[in-house]
């Protein structure tokens, strides 16, 4: 089955974590996942900014090795992300921040990116809340 | 093909952070597509339709995004009678044209959507 996930929680909430856990079992299962896509407080799941106490999870980095060692396709909200620090340095040199936070895999792309994956998936599972 | 019709169900007050800002941005990003979008304010999400002055909170007003979707061809907008009711807000005559709908309908509403996304 081809899926696709959306984040809308910030690593540091137990649903992010069950994103990564729940688009690692459809992967291990032999499904497809047609897209990773990151809006409002998800949007930190891209930031290599984030530094996680040794002993607990670093969701940021999981996540980028998830999306390395199968090549997804990870989509970040750009206006989430803008608004919320997270800046590829295309767009800190375009609002001249003297820093980035995002670097590829990860894209920085539009709204449009959530709606073409709810539609040419089969299914779409959100992830929100704590 | 088909579009698939989707759902986006809104729960949050416009005072409560940016969810229901967020919403109304996937409800407007999705009309720009032709897509067959429909909204409906649940729980706190209704307070979305009364008065607000947003300029006390200094923040931007929501109605007009609101507003603008019909604008975008988002005119399928619902709101759950019960939250109204829950929120004194079941006499409420608001600007936006809103079917009220009750629980059994709600349910309904979910069936007839592929794609249901809730902030």
């Amino acid at each position: 089955m081809k899926f696709a996930i959306a984040v809308f929680s910030s690593p540091d909430q137990p649903s992010n974590r069950r994103a990564l856990r729940f688009a690692e079992a459809l992967l291990a299962a032999g499904h497809t996942l047609e897209r990773l896509f990151f809006y409002q407080a998800g949007v930190h799941s891209a930031s290599a900014h984030v530094v996680s106490p040794q002993d607990e999870l670093d969701l940021p980095k999981a996540w980028l090795q998830l999306i390395q060692q199968h090549q997804l396709d990870a989509v970040v909200c750009i206006a989430a992300a803008l608004k919320r620090g997270q800046l590829n340095a295309e767009e800190a040199q375009r609002y001249a921040r003297s820093g980035h936070s995002i670097d590829a895999p990860w894209e920085l792309s539009g709204l449009g990116q959530l709606h073409e994956a709810a539609q040419s998936a089969d299914r779409l599972i959100c992830f929100a809340g704590p | 093909m088909m579009s698939k019709a989707i759902l986006l169900v809104s729960r949050h007050a416009p005072t409560d952070g940016s969810s229901a800002r967020e919403l109304l941005d996937i409800a407007l990003a999705g009309g720009a597509f032709d897509l067959p979008i429909s909204l409906l304010l649940l729980d706190d999400g209704v307070l979305q339709l009364a008065p607000h002055d947003f300029s006390l909170l200094q923040q931007k007003n929501l109605s007009a995004n609101l507003q603008a979707l019909a604008l975008f061809g988002v005119e399928q907008i619902y709101a759950a009678e019960r939250s109204l009711c829950e929120r004194g807000l079941n006499t409420l005559n608001s600007t936006l044209p809103v079917q009220r709908l009750d629980d059994a309908a709600v349910s309904q509403l979910y069936r007839q959507h592929d794609v249901v996304i809730t902030l």
